[in-house]
């Protein structure tokens, strides 16, 4: 079911394009550019025709699963539906065909719907104001750590270079503190898969910067402690940074601000329905409390005089982050979302989220080992390993859940649980989908007891098999050589 | 799991075997096994200096990546640059797979690691 | 309920009672009281999918576009053709609603696309190896900085003033907290002073940062700096504009070590500034050094070839916080995007593209300067962009072209105080004859 490279079809003189005739007068190349500056030879792009371009993107956009396909219970990622309508007003010739260098009184409408997306935002999240500069999540966790630190080195506290993260926390949450010069300190969940105030008070000091939180955690539980551990962070001149991947489960029923989080980022691609587009673009928005507006990234949108504008007078900001002003696009798609949501619609999409987590759990913790018993949130963790010991991994089982034409849960996260599976069903999904796909795992668990190399070797019904990893790592191929290359 | 007499081991799953005054250190069966198949590994360069519980190297498989640790105090002698190329070879015959020659800062350090038996003991408690 | 979400109200009531729940609040019981907001967001009121369309709309209306003026405006962000069939690919809900490929049996159209994508960077920029994307143009230089640190394992960078500024500050503000050093150098007749950059190289120089066509659209002598890298076992970092790999040399011929750059000008909208794409490439012998994602090919086991994310041990996602950089998204659509742009283009049509590019500005150009009004800035080369200098408030000028419908250049007094009145413009391919001569009626006419 291999489909060709687009290289390999295709042949000299087709073409793909059509433009007009130069209409100016020609100059020959080299009179204007040096020679030494020219290209000798073209890049081996594709020669194809515009019906060979769309076949061929045709025939891959097949060999792909989205949400528009089926169940996608990936944990974590919040793989919710994507309003059509969204797709449509982001590509209004108004929006897309908007220079981002053009001056504020001719660009209007974007820095008006830019300003009215940070305050939805920010009354959202219980925050002061919300930066839609961070093209995506981690880029949000980068931009809101750097603000942790301007802030705590603008009060002569230079010392606090360390940072406190649970053991179930994202990857990125370490990785973006390291990249403002912090020191990781993890932090143990206990028993019931909470932060363990007694185990945080002895690690907060005077050297301690802040907290990073997931709340709810990636094990699909609400902090039961957040006011004390709120308490003991901010008592020790800490900062509490929310990761808001998971902020499906509590909309309109709670709020970070409200929790004593300082710093919030937000996942646009996930909360606010804008599609993932196979790993990116996202948007990864960074609110904060009061006190640290001033260090939010410029430019800062404002509203004076009647008149939207970029504000690039801000004295204590951390500067800025990446060109121009955040994806605007994919802001249209997620405040399109909100404008048709409204506050009940939100609140109803966080209870339904959350409902549809639990009814599922309750099915299928009867064949699979459930670590933590309680009421989950938007997502839950199980673990397989009452299946390992049978010789069947849970890598094996999500392999086995495609040949039953649903997406398997995120797996091996988070990794404090032993063989993990992390199942988030969002609130897109109906009851008959559940009923379905409890049915389905419950006949993959029997598959495990009564014929496991059955299920060791899916899947057999994708477009293609298992592939060699340990291949891929130790002989890598990462691009096409055209064959004159190879010759050479 | 094989976990030979007559070398050292360490409780992070390394092993040391002195030869003259060189302590050749390697991976343990165990530690190669929880792995899985090594792609790609990391050594230090001769001549530096290294503190026992210090990171000497990392070993990595497709999915994981783990810090090597140094077993006991040395200088850095010899580095196995024929295992940077064939990574492979820790999998089929760890105790063969030396990664670094070191020459010990202090003798004694070696009396506080473990023997096969202790270490066998470790394992299987793991 | 809303018409996002399958279930309703009945059924919600059935499997609540299914566990026992009477009212959905028991479902939040962990959620301490005091912290529950116990009112309404307060949010506009819902709207229905016709009122959203007219409210954005009116939204959309309020902006200045490409399709209805003249854009010569660039800095950055180029308004170049986009052939409709990338928007009917990049369309396909196969691709935009997909996650990020871990799952590769599922996911074979994306990690191929990527690989595809790869393969033409490297084709285009000269390079070995390319990753899948990374935000954009400005942290593709932020990323690549980093990545210089780690391998020269010195803290210093040295970047251009001809670089774009805003990829500049954004390489300001990472190398702030990240504990690097970014040390600027000037520029002479509008390329970089290459003596002085000489003067700036020390023991803890890691990297030097250029753009190539530069901010002021010029051509930069990248032999010549990357021969000055390599004799000072540095590397050197060079930006570029993909379009114009169309017709010049590309940075890999000539001995740079990683390339960067913002790849919006190939088949993605300009969007009021994103989503774009920062694409990345360098020299094999850094690969494992290099941020972000990559693709790499392998067989399944049958035989069949396919796509995997490989050397993933780099990652966040495994190395947490050594990893080699915390991104764990890439572009995926924007480079779809591109990669759809440079199949239908191909060789043929990419030259042309540039070749186009070229002949315009230089006519723009041209026509300008045969104005007193405007005189040449910068003897150097240039490519789709070039600076003149104006007699007349550029501000002014601007506005006042805008009521024409024409988006003038770029006020490069904005960013370099010794430059006041200084017009950066940039003419793509789409650009008419007849558009240019209005350009240059319209602003002699204003003067």
């Amino acid at each position: 079911m291999s489909q060709r490279l687009i290289f390999e079809v295709g042949k000299p003189g087709r073409k793909g394009y059509s433009l007009p005739k130069c209409d100016v007068p020609v100059r020959v190349i080299d009179e204007i550019v040096p020679e030494e500056y020219l290209r000798n030879s073209d890049p081996e792009l594709p020669q194809v025709s515009e019906v060979d371009a769309i076949r061929h993107f045709t025939a891959l956009s097949r060999l792909n699963y989205g949400v528009d396909s089926g169940f996608y219970p990936l944990g974590s990622c919040t793989m919710k539906y994507n309003p059509k309508i969204n797709e449509d007003v982001s590509r209004l010739e108004g929006f897309s065909g908007v220079h981002p260098a053009l001056p504020d009184c001719a660009v209007q409408g974007c820095l008006e719907l830019l300003y009215k997306m940070d305050l939805m935002l920010a009354e959202i999240t219980g925050m002061a104001r919300v930066s839609l500069q961070p093209a995506a999540g981690a880029h949000g966790e980068l931009s809101g750590l750097m603000i942790m630190r301007a802030y705590h080195e603008h009060n002569k506290e230079e010392q606090r270079k360390k940072i406190i993260i649970p053991d179930t926390a994202h990857g990125t949450n370490p990785a973006s503190a390291a990249m403002v010069g912090y020191e990781v300190i993890e932090v143990k969940t206990d028993s019931r898969g909470n932060v363990n105030p007694a185990e945080l008070r002895q690690l907060m000091s005077e050297e301690v910067a802040g907290l990073m939180l997931t709340n709810p955690s990636t094990l699909g539980l609400f902090e039961e402690n957040i006011i004390e551990v709120a308490e003991i962070v901010h008592n020790s001149g800490g900062l509490l940074y929310y990761d808001g991947a998971n902020l499906n489960a509590i909309m309109g029923i709670t709020r970070p601000g409200d929790m004593g989080f300082d710093i919030v980022h937000l996942n646009l691609h996930k909360t606010f329905s804008t599609p993932h587009g196979g790993g990116g673009p996202g948007s990864g928005p960074v609110g904060v409390k009061k006190e640290l507006v001033p260090f939010l990234p410029t430019p800062v949108i404002q509203y004076r005089d009647g008149h939207y504008m970029r504000d690039y007078e801000q004295p204590l900001s951390i500067g800025q982050v990446k060109s121009f002003y955040g994806n605007f696009a994919v802001v249209v798609k997620a405040y399109a979302y909100i404008m048709t949501m409204g506050a009940a619609g939100l609140r109803n999409v966080s209870e339904t989220a959350v409902l549809n987590a639990n009814y599922l759990m309750n099915k299928l913790k009867e064949y699979f080992h459930l670590p933590y018993e309680r009421t989950c949130m938007h997502e839950f963790v199980l673990s397989g390993q009452t299946q390992k010991e049978k010789g069947v991994s849970t890598l094996d089982m999500a392999k086995r859940m495609m040949d039953y034409g649903f997406h398997p849960p995120t797996v091996y996260f988070p990794l404090i649980v032993k063989e993990a599976m992390m199942f988030e069903p969002t609130e897109t999904e109906n009851r008959e989908v559940l009923d379905e796909v409890a049915e389905i795992l419950l006949h993959i668990a029997r598959e495990v007891e009564e014929s496991p190399e059955l299920v060791k070797g899916a899947p057999y019904r994708t477009p293609i098999g298992r592939l060699d990893e340990v291949k891929a790592v130790r002989e890598p191929v990462l691009k096409w050589t055209p064959p004159r290359k190879n010759n050479e | 799991m094989k976990i030979p007499e007559g070398i050292k081991y360490s409780k992070d799953h390394e092993w040391v075997k002195m030869e003259g005054n060189l302590a050749y250190l390697g991976i343990t069966d165990y530690a190669q096994d929880s792995l899985g198949d090594i792609v790609f590994i990391e050594l230090p360069a001769e001549g530096d200096v290294l503190a026992s519980g210090q990171p000497m190297g990392v070993v990595e498989s497709v999915k994981a990546a783990s810090d090597v640790y140094m077993p006991l105090s040395g200088t850095v002698k010899k580095v196995n640059n024929v295992l940077l190329d064939n990574p492979e070879s820790i999998n089929k015959d760890p105790y063969d797979s030396w990664m670094i020659a070191v020459e010990p800062t202090d003798a004694s350090e070696l009396e506080t690691l473990l023997d096969h038996v202790e270490y066998k003991k470790l394992c299987a408690k793991l | 309920m809303s018409e996002y979400m399958s279930g309703t109200d009945s059924e919600r009531k059935t499997m609540l009672a299914k566990m026992d729940y009477q009212a959905m609040d028991q479902l939040f019981h962990d959620v301490p009281t005091k912290v529950r907001l116990n009112r309404d967001l307060e949010l506009p009121m819902p709207l229905s999918e016709m009122e959203l369309a007219r409210h954005m709309k009116a939204l959309a209306n309020r902006n200045v576009t490409t399709g209805e003026y003249s854009c010569f405006l660039g800095a950055g962000a180029y308004d170049h053709y986009i052939p409709s069939a990338v928007d009917h690919v990049i369309s396909r809900s196969e691709f935009y609603t997909a996650y990020t490929p871990y799952q590769p049996e599922v996911s074979q159209g994306t990690l191929q696309a990527i690989f595809e994508y790869q393969t033409m960077v490297c084709e285009l920029t000269g390079m070995d190896v390319a990753n899948a994307s990374v935000y954009d143009g400005a942290t593709a230089i932020a990323e690549a900085a980093n990545m210089a640190c780690r391998i020269i394992r010195k803290r210093e960078i040295i970047i251009s003033r001809t670089v774009n500024p805003q990829y500049r500050k954004t390489l300001h503000t990472y190398a702030r907290f990240n504990g690097q050093r970014v040390v600027e150098t000037d520029y002479q007749g509008g390329a970089t002073d290459i003596a002085a950059l000489e003067s700036k190289i020390n023991s803890e120089t890691a990297a030097i940062v250029i753009q190539n066509p530069n901010f002021f659209g010029a051509i930069e002598n990248v032999k010549e700096i990357a021969a000055l890298a390599a004799k000072n076992n540095i590397l050197l970092i060079t930006s570029v504009d993909p379009i114009s790999l169309g017709v010049l040399k590309p940075p890999g011929e000539m001995g740079a070590d990683i390339v960067v750059g913002e790849g919006q000008s190939m088949g993605n909208s300009l969007s009021f500034g994103g989503p774009y794409l920062g694409f990345f490439a360098a020299k094999g012998k850094y690969l494992r050094q290099m941020p972000g994602r990559i693709v790499g090919q392998t067989v399944d086991g049958k035989g069949n070839t396919g796509f995997v994310l490989t050397m993933q041990t780099r990652e966040q996602h495994i190395r947490r916080e050594k990893a080699t950089s915390n991104i764990c998204s890439n572009q995926a659509l924007n480079a779809l995007a591109a990669t759809v742009y440079l199949t239908l283009m191909g060789k043929q049509g990419l030259r042309e593209v540039a070749s186009l590019c070229l002949q315009k500005s230089h006519y723009a150009y041209k026509r300008l300067t045969d104005n007193e009004a405007f005189t040449s800035c910068f003897p150097q080369p240039f490519f789709k962009e070039f600076t003149v200098k104006s007699r007349y408030p550029l501000n002014e000028l601007n506005h006042k072209l805008l009521a024409d419908e024409i988006i003038g250049g770029y006020d490069l007094g904005r960013d370099y105080p010794e430059l006041e009145n200084c017009w950066l413009l940039a003419v793509t391919e789409k650009r008419s004859r007849e558009e240019i001569d209005r350009l240059v009626k319209k602003a002699v006419e204003k003067i």
